[in-house]
């Protein structure tokens, strides 16, 4: 892939943008040609935003050589999962049904914020339907293909983002987790991912799945790229209800002061019996580079990992009750049948299983007095191949679709920052999930980009293109 | 059991004018089993009356 940005990480691009080595235009067109030339396998895209983008580049040039000063992340071409809102557009969350909503008047948020800080939007990207979704296959846009096999899946729910970033189409893509939209594909496509603290990234005008757990964030082939982006969006919204109001807190000074002194710990129990060798050889490389020999037990984490499934479940349910009666359907059927059930939960269920929340973070809050850092499998697994329907775990054959996040899903419920940082294994690379206290995204980035610096989280070239 | 799974979907789908098609039974019955099971293993762990939900809500 030898072009004009070849080699070139987000921050290199502005850099050479703001140093005038090379133009906001030329990047991006030579993302628009990469995109042109590798996402007829990759089907990462479902919208190409070229005119948009050209014409944004081009008011960053002039800008630049008007002397305005640049951004940090000028000129940098990045992509966003669609159920992010672009102008223009309909936000289609992976659905056939929300086509036919009216177009997006304004940006999500995190777009304009993005573009705030120089970058340039150039699409948006395919999701599995409603993010209710751990493969990246789609029944109405097709899958998105994995970068380093393209028989394989990427990863779901933001399927598009891992393939797009993984396959170096874009070095920046964003996406949303609500149970480990990020990690997984992260993990499968062999980059890094930031799903922060719930709550410390706008969700404004972006499509919802699950209020309870819904986060968006970064995802890059380095951690200064994951830092510089996530930097770009920090900051309260009062467009987004859950939306922190503590000020930015910037991680990017604090990437390189190194590990000295963390408190680092392997997840045990739950989270080392449920995986295949290669997700335990990961953790263990990166455990072993860290110097972290301690295991810990994150309390009931088979039990967490239930109630967030009857949560996410019901709250979807609700969101999508009225389309359920009126549009069975146009939705994927898969997606449908479980929305459906998850109709017919009863209320007392959810209830408890939101005070079990409160017990559980109660629990880890109080784990995270003597550790700093929790390490545990993104994935069980590599990335299977596209239409695959169980994996065995433990010698026991189960529906692969609802058990590709059973590492993630006790995570997110009670909402920590995680770093997903990849282990280049051959022939598939696999992640590792780097767990920090709440609102310590400073910390589970510093010891990602240790752990880059060290060579043992890298993302590897395409290695399927 | 199973009867009585079957029963309480048709009973929900009506309450709540929900379709199911006699094609997605099956589907949307093993979901529902599956949640259940995950429902009810949150269900018998013991929490004290006082436990408040974990919602978002402030005033």
């Amino acid at each position: 892939m030898s072009d004009k940005i070849d080699g070139l990480t987000a921050g290199g691009i502005a850099k050479a943008v703001s140093g005038r080595r090379l133009t906001a235009f030329e990047a991006v067109e030579t993302s628009l040609a990469r995109i042109a030339a590798h996402d007829k396998i990759l089907n990462s895209f479902t919208d190409v935003t070229a005119d948009r983008a050209r014409a944004r580049a081009k008011a960053i040039d002039a800008a630049i050589a008007a002397g305005k000063p640049a951004g940090p992340l000028a000129g940098v071409p990045f992509a966003v999962k669609n159920l992010f809102d672009v102008a223009g557009l309909p936000t289609r969350a992976g659905s056939r049904i929300n086509r036919d909503l009216p177009l997006a008047p304004r940006d999500a948020a995190l777009v304009e914020r993005m573009e705030a800080a120089g970058a340039v939007l150039v699409g948006a990207l395919n999701m599995g339907e409603y993010a209710y979704d751990f493969t990246g296959e789609n029944v109405h846009d097709g899958p998105s293909r994995n970068p380093h096999d393209p028989t394989r899946m990427t990863g779901g729910s933001s399927g598009g983002s891992g393939s797009a970033v993984g396959g170096a189409l874009v070095p920046i893509a964003l996406g949303s987790d609500t149970n480990g939209s990020i990690r997984v594909p992260s993990s499968f496509c062999g980059i890094f991912g930031l799903k922060p603290t719930y709550g410390r990234l706008s969700r404004a005008r972006s499509y919802p799945f699950v209020a309870s757990f819904d986060h968006l964030g970064p995802f890059a082939r380095s951690v200064k790229d994951l830092a510089l982006a996530y930097d770009a969006m920090q900051g309260p919204d009062a467009d987004d209800a859950a939306c922190t109001t503590r000020p930015v807190e910037p991680c990017l000074p604090s990437l390189a002061e190194g590990i000295g002194g963390l408190r680092v710990a392997i997840a045990g129990g739950y989270f080392q019996k449920n995986a295949f060798p290669e997700a335990l050889e990961a953790v263990a490389r990166v455990a072993k580079a860290l110097g972290a020999t301690r295991m810990v037990e994150l309390p009931e984490a088979a039990r967490a990992r239930a109630a967030a499934f009857i949560i996410t479940t019901t709250e979807g349910a609700s969101l999508h009750l009225d389309r359920l009666r009126k549009r069975a359907g146009d939705f994927d059927p898969a997606v449908r049948d479980r929305l459906i059930a998850g109709a017919m939960i009863p209320a007392p269920y959810v209830d408890k299983a939101q005070k079990f929340r409160r017990w559980y973070r109660a629990k880890v809050l109080e784990l995270f007095r003597s550790v700093d850092v929790i390490l545990a499998p993104a994935t069980p697994c590599t990335a299977p191949k596209l239409g695959q329907q169980t994996l065995e775990l433990d010698g026991v054959e189960l529906p692969l679709r609802p058990n590709i996040g059973i590492h993630t899903q006790p995570i997110s419920f009670v909402g920590l920052p995680v770093a997903a940082v990849p282990v280049p294994l051959q022939p598939m690379p696999i992640g590792v999930q780097v767990i920090s206290a709440p609102w310590r995204e400073d910390i589970a980035l510093r010891v990602a980009f240790a752990l880059e610096q060290m060579g043992v989280a890298a993302a590897p070239a395409p290695r399927g293109l | 059991m199973a009867d009585h799974l079957d029963d309480y979907i048709d009973a929900v789908a009506s309450a709540m004018a929900l379709p199911v098609e006699d094609a997605w039974r099956p589907a949307v019955r093993a979901n529902l089993e599956v949640s259940l099971r995950l429902a009810r293993l949150v269900d018998e762990f013991p929490l004290p009356d006082e436990t408040e939900p974990a919602g978002i809500y402030s005033a």
